[in-house]
């Protein structure tokens, strides 16, 4: 495999099974989603940062799992939270230290918090060790960033050994 | 018997869009009305499906495919006006 | 109806429904960073359903797979969580006030200068 021509050979792939899912097969399109595959990544390549490996594909897995589980969860758990009297709320704002480093791991902490039980995430502190979450109901912070600490953190760490 | 709730679920999304349209008009901060506005376009992708549904056609797919991403980069584009308009560089 | 149309019945209402909550903690809840959790919860949920509807509807009409589906509810799930925290990032350097509550002005200071909490 040339890394001059093919940057990103994964992304060349899943582009081009995109392309035909989307479009009746031909030949036609076949060509034009391999020109479309391999011309894309060749722009965008020098765009993009390197980032932390997944080292373990298979706890991945298992990560996005237990996501969209508590994604279900947590929906059902905000919308009762929703249909309650405002003054029987407990917002606060907490601050996660941060274990984990680096752009990608820290992100998907973060994107996960916001998908994920009452919790969204705000802002990190400057040197990245912390990171600033609202709440929509507290009532014991402690358990609160602990929870998130083993169940988001921990498996992430793993994920990419950082 | 599918066809009607796919009506009834389309006027409960389109009561959510009224809802929303009334934190759009109310504010009170300009971040309130980018919120409201988010939440619309993603109510919107959801009354097209619905209506794609409906009158079964696919075509209806990619408009929604271009709101999502229409609306993503407009809010992202407006937070970061936001932003930048307050820092003094 | 056969148990297959019961279960995409029962997603469109949940959809409809979670979509409608959203909307619903839009308007009665008491400040902007409260109202940040009804987009990127309810509403991405709400989405979703329907999406998983009209896909499974999609297979049973033999029209083939719904990959649109799939991209669009990709999309909104991968772009909701970025949208609401550049949303609070704007709202925290325009001073939108928090709701009176637990000492937690202090740290909205912080958070806004980007400072460790100490």
């Amino acid at each position: 495999m040339n890394k001059a021509l093919l940057p990103m050979p994964i992304h060349t792939a899943v582009l081009l099974l995109t392309w035909l899912l989307l479009n009746d097969f031909s030949i036609g399109h076949l060509l034009l989603g391999s020109l479309l595959a391999v011309l894309i990544p060749w722009l965008v390549a020098p765009l993009s940062d390197p980032q932390a490996p997944v080292r373990k594909p298979g706890k991945a897995l298992v990560y996005a799992l237990i996501v969209l589980w508590d994604i279900l969860r947590s929906n059902i758990e905000v919308a009762i939270l929703v249909m309650r009297p405002n003054r029987s709320l407990r917002p606060a704002l907490l601050a996660l230290p941060l274990d984990i480093q680096g752009d990608l791991p820290q992100a998907l902490l973060a994107s996960t918090i916001s998908l994920t039980p009452g919790t969204v995430s705000m802002d990190f502190s400057e040197d990245r060790r912390w990171l600033y979450i609202h709440a929509l109901h507290v009532t014991d912070e402690q358990a609160l960033l602990r929870s998130i600490k083993e169940r988001y953190e921990a498996p992430l760490k793993e994920i990419f050994a950082c | 018997m599918l066809n009607t709730l796919l009506l009834w679920v389309a006027g409960v999304v389109g009561l959510a869009l009224v809802l929303n349209a009334w934190r759009l008009v109310r504010g009170p901060s300009v971040t309130d009305r980018v919120l409201a506005l988010d939440t619309m376009y993603i109510n919107v992708i959801a009354m097209i499906i619905l209506l794609g549904i409906y009158f079964d056609t696919s075509l209806y797919f990619e408009a929604a495919l271009l709101i999502a991403m229409l609306g993503f980069v407009s809010t992202a584009a407006v937070s970061k006006y936001l932003l930048r308009g307050d820092i003094i560089e | 109806m056969t148990l297959y149309e019961w279960f995409i019945a029962a997603l469109l209402v949940i959809g409809g429904l979670f979509t409608l909550i959203g909307a619903l903690g839009m308007v009665k809840l008491p400040d902007l960073y409260t109202r940040l959790h009804a987009p990127t919860k309810a509403t991405t949920m709400g989405i979703g359903c329907i999406l998983l509807a009209s896909m499974l509807m999609r297979l049973d009409r033999n029209e083939g797979f719904g990959i649109q589906e799939l991209v669009i509810s990709l999309f909104l799930f991968i772009t909701a969580p970025v949208s609401a925290y550049m949303i609070a990032k704007a709202a925290m350097h325009l001073r939108v006030p928090l709701q009176p509550g637990s000492d937690p002005h202090r740290l909205l200071e912080k958070a806004r200068d980007q400072q460790p909490p100490q």
